[in-house]
C-alpha cells in the first residue's frame, strides 16, 4: 500500500469514523436519556409513546433504517439530509433506543425508598429525577453504555455502504487500487479494534470516577480479559442485547 | 409503474411481494444456519475459556475479543475478498452465513460462560466425588444445567442476528434488503419496497422478543 492511499483515504477515513462515532453517541445519549426518563413518567400516555419508540427502533435493522432515511425520507419529506447527518441520525436514533432501555433499567434499579424519601420531602418529580435518581443511576449506566458505544463504533462501518468515506470505505477503495485484500482489511480490523480499546478504556476511567463519587469501586474482570479492557456482556449486565447493525 | 412519485403506491407493494417472500426465505435460511454456527462455535469458545492451560485460554480470549470488537461488515468483506485469494471459494450466501455465525459466536460464548459460571461449585465437586471423567462431567452434569439458563439470552442474540442479516446485501446475497434494492433499482420507487422491509423486521423481531421474555420467565429461576 502506498503512502498516497494511506494519506488520502485511510487517515481521513479514521477521522470520519471517529467523528461519526462521537456525533452519533451524542445524539444517542440525548435520545437515551429523554426516552428512558419518559419511560418512568407518571403519565401512561408518555410511557406508551416512549415504549413505542424503543420497540420500533430496536425492532428494525439499523442498516435498513439508514437506507430508509437516505432514500425514502427525501421523497416523503421533500428535503434531503447531507449523507453524514443522515447516517448520524440513523445511528443516533437506533442506538438511542437501546440506550433508553439502559437508562430505564438503571432508574428502576434505584432503591424505591429513595424515591419515596423524595416524595416525603415534597420534591417535584423533576427535582427527584435530578437530585435523587440520576446521581445514583448514572454510574450504573456507564458499563452498558460502554458496550453500546463499541457497538455504535462497529455500526458506523455501515455508512460505507452509503458512500461516506469512513475507514471501511477507504478499505474498499484501497482494495480496488491495490487488488490486495488481506492486507488492507487486516489493517482496518486492527484500526477498529484499537479505537474500540481506547473507547472501552475511557469508559472504564469514567466509571471509576463516577463510582468514586458514590463511594463505590467498579468490579474487575479476570486476567487477560481485564487487561484488554473487557466489555461487559449483556448476559452479565442483565440489561439488553443490541443488534440491528450492531455489527 | 409510475415515475417514482412522492405518494404511497400500493401497486408497487403488491408487485414487490413475490420478491419479498423469496427474500424472507433467504433471510431466515441465513439466520437459521448462522444461529447454528454461533451456538456450536460459541460453545467451543466457552469450553476453551475454561481449558486447563493458559496457552489455550489466552489466545482464545484474544481472538474472541478481537472478533467481538470489530465490525461485522468489515469481517464480511474480509472473508468475501480474502478467502478466494487463499483458494477457498464459497458462494456469497455461504460466506455471509459463516461471517455472521462466527461474529455472533463470540457473543454466545460470553452467554455460555456466564451460564457455566452460574452452575454451583457443588456440582463440580459432586462430579469429582463420583470420579466422572472430564468429558462426562461436562456433558452429563455442567452443560445440561448451564444451557437451560442461557436459552433466552441465546434467543436474544438470534434476534440481534436477524437485524444484522441486511449487511449481507453488501456482498450481494439476495436477502430482504437486497431484494428491495433491486426492486427499487428497477422501478425507481424506493419508498414502498424499503418501507415494507423495514416494517417486516419489526413484525418479526418484536413478537419474537415478547416470546423470549415469556420463555425467560419460565426457564430462568
Amino acid at each position: 500500500m502506498t503512502a498516497g492511499l494511506w494519506e488520502h483515504w485511510v487517515l481521513p477515513g479514521i477521522w470520519i469514523t471517529i467523528q461519526l462515532t462521537l456525533y452519533s453517541a451524542a445524539l444517542a445519549t440525548a435520545v437515551a436519556f429523554g426516552v428512558g426518563m419518559a419511560r418512568t413518567h407518571r403519565l401512561r400516555v408518555v410511557r406508551f409513546f416512549a415504549a413505542f419508540y424503543t420497540e420500533i427502533f430496536r425492532g428494525t435493522s439499523a442498516l435498513v433504517l439508514m437506507f430508509w432515511i437516505f432514500f425514502v425520507l427525501p421523497q416523503l419529506a421533500g428535503w434531503a439530509l447531507v449523507p453524514m447527518w443522515a447516517a448520524v441520525l440513523a445511528l443516533g436514533l437506533s442506538y438511542g433506543a437501546y440506550g433508553a432501555e439502559v437508562v430505564r433499567g438503571a432508574l428502576n434499579a434505584v432503591a424505591p425508598a429513595q424515591r419515596e424519601a423524595g416524595v416525603a420531602l415534597s420534591f417535584t418529580p423533576w427535582q427527584r429525577m435530578r437530585l435523587i435518581l440520576l446521581p445514583q443511576a448514572v454510574p450504573e449506566m456507564i458499563p452498558p453504555f460502554s458496550n453500546l458505544l463499541v457497538e455504535l463504533l462497529k455500526g458506523t462501518a455501515l455508512v460505507s455502504l452509503l458512500g461516506i468515506g469512513d475507514v471501511s470505505f477507504a478499505a474498499y477503495l484501497v482494495r480496488l487500487a491495490t487488488t490486495e485484500s488481506a492486507q488492507i482489511y487486516s489493517i482496518t480490523l486492527v484500526i477498529y479494534f484499537v479505537i474500540a480499546f481506547v473507547l472501552t478504556r475511557g469508559m472504564r476511567a469514567l466509571e471509576r470516577k463516577a463510582k468514586a463519587g458514590l463511594g463505590q469501586q467498579p468490579e474487575t474482570g479476570p486476567g487477560l480479559l481485564r487487561r484488554l479492557g473487557r466489555r461487559q456482556t449483556a448476559a452479565e449486565s442483565g440489561t439488553i442485547v443490541t443488534g440491528g447493525g450492531a455489527s | 409503474m409510475n415515475n417514482g412519485s412522492d405518494k404511497w403506491d400500493w401497486q408497487a407493494v403488491s408487485d414487490f411481494m413475490p420478491h419479498f417472500w423469496d427474500g424472507v426465505l433467504v433471510t431466515l435460511q441465513v439466520l437459521a444456519l448462522g444461529s447454528l454456527i454461533s451456538f456450536t462455535v460459541g460453545l467451543v469458545w466457552a469450553l476453551a475459556f475454561r481449558a486447563p492451560t493458559r496457552f489455550i485460554r489466552w489466545p482464545v480470549g484474544l481472538i474472541t475479543e478481537f472478533i467481538r470488537n470489530t465490525p461485522l461488515l468489515v469481517q464480511l468483506f474480509f472473508l468475501f475478498f480474502v478467502l478466494p485469494e487463499w483458494g477457498v471459494q464459497f458462494s456469497a450466501e455461504t460466506t455471509g452465513t459463516i461471517a455472521i455465525g462466527l461474529h455472533y459466536s463470540t457473543y454466545t460464548a460470553q452467554v455460555y460462560r456466564a451460564g457455566i459460571e452460574a452452575v454451583p461449585v457443588g456440582q463440580w465437586e459432586a462430579a469429582k466425588a463420583l470420579s466422572l471423567s472430564y468429558a462426562r462431567t461436562w456433558t452429563a452434569v455442567i452443560l445440561p444445567q448451564a444451557i437451560r439458563r442461557v436459552v433466552p439470552a441465546l434467543g436474544n442474540y438470534v434476534i440481534a442476528m436477524l437485524k444484522d442479516t441486511p449487511l449481507l446485501a453488501s456482498i450481494g446475497v439476495l436477502e430482504l434488503l437486497q431484494r428491495s434494492r433491486l426492486e427499487a433499482a428497477q422501478t425507481f420507487q424506493y419508498t414502498e419496497a424499503l418501507t415494507v422491509v423495514g416494517v417486516a423486521f419489526i413484525l418479526i423481531a418484536y413478537p419474537s422478543s415478547l416470546l423470549l421474555r415469556a420463555l425467560e420467565r419460565r426457564l430462568v429461576r
